[in-house]
């Protein structure tokens, strides 16, 4: 811990960039956990969906688009998220 | 390893700020940014333009690409969202669909390689004008205090639940739906910008005389790959933009009872 104060003292701007750069990976990595696993359900069962029905495969593609769409948005504001965060 | 402490990346800025060329100075300063975006509207005015000037019975050639373009949103996106009604909307989404789409594709243009929607001004406003139509739309439809009451208040939730049910309706509907609209055009193009000038910057770095030309195919490929991937994201990113237009007018329209 003292070593860490030593050293933002040294070279607090080095320091500095290299904390946002670890805190920006954290940022984005966190943030796309959730919409992963949220956009494989959405996707996993319009397929089962499709192949089940293949008749309504065109509403089900909508929707699976709609729902990609609403999962994945989460994933960009941690994305977007990731250039805000500054040091 | 020396090959790979060549590999610089340029900060963000370097990759979606250009410089003003014309009226710079004043609030009107041109940049590439603007030239895409101008030429999007030519180019979206330009394609209607050359397929209704000699419309002809049996549609061929332009006309016929624009005609399937209509259908395409007539079936594949008012009819699935909106219903019969949101036929009046079928002009607005159409271009809009359009101008997104043509400034998209030009990420992937030789030369240019800058997706206009790249950067946050014109997405937000696009979200802006979807929020003032869907909020119209509603106080039109269902009168100010309905309109409030079947957003704030979802029907078949039980009463005391509304304590944390309304506060989240409020901040979903009014502030996170436009935000979200924009953010998700911005960021996929600004994304896709990004994947495509890191592969090229790697391609130029790895173009070396040592042993490490070898990976160097295998960049290559995958920045061509991910190029034809690009375009299916700038059409696919103009479709769920216009039909989640067309969900949120929908709901105004429309709401469950």
């Amino acid at each position: 811990m003292l070593d860490l104060v030593l050293l933002a003292q040294q070279g607090a701007g080095e320091l500095q960039s290299g904390l946002t750069a670890i805190g920006r990976g954290i940022v984005y990595g966190g943030a796309a956990i959730g919409p992963g696993i949220g956009i494989g359900l959405v996707v996993g069962n319009a397929i089962t969906a499709m192949a089940r029905q293949p008749e309504s495969a065109g509403t089900v593609r909508t929707t699976m688009f709609l729902g990609i769409a609403f999962t994945e948005a989460l994933a960009l504001f941690g994305f977007v998220l990731t250039f805000i965060v500054s040091g | 390893m020396t090959i790979l402490g060549q590999l610089d990346f340029p900060p963000i800025s370097h990759l979606t700020r250009w410089p003003n060329f014309w009226f710079e100075g004043t609030p009107f300063a041109v940049n590439k940014t603007v030239l895409i975006y101008i030429a999007a509207v030519v180019l979206t005015l330009a394609f209607f333009f050359a397929a209704g000037r000699r419309a002809q019975l049996v549609p061929k050639g332009v006309q016929n690409m624009a005609e399937s373009s209509l259908e395409f949103v007539r079936d594949g996106i008012i009819l699935q969202t909106m219903g019969p009604e949101g036929m009046r909307y079928l002009p607005f989404l159409t271009a809009m669909f359009f101008f997104i789409f043509f400034a998209n594709i030009f990420e992937i243009v030789p030369f240019i390689q800058f997706p206009g929607n790249a950067s946050f001004a014109v997405p937000l406003i696009l979200a802006g004008l979807v929020w003032i139509i869907f909020n119209v739309v509603g106080v039109v439809r269902q009168g100010p205090f309905g309109y409030l009451k079947n957003e704030l208040f979802p029907p078949g939730v039980p009463k005391a639940l509304y304590l944390l049910v309304t506060p989240i309706e409020f901040v979903s509907v009014f502030l996170v739906r436009p935000f979200s609209l924009a953010i998700r055009l911005f960021a996929n193009m600004l994304a896709g910008h990004l994947i495509l000038a890191t592969f090229a910057l790697l391609c130029a770095a790895l173009f070396s005389t040592t042993l490490l030309v070898v990976i160097l195919p295998f960049s290559f490929g995958l920045l061509i790959a991910l190029t034809a991937f690009e375009i299916l994201v700038a059409g696919l990113q103009a479709f769920i933009f216009t039909i989640l237009t067309g969900v949120y007018v929908g709901s105004s329209m429309n709401p469950e009872h």
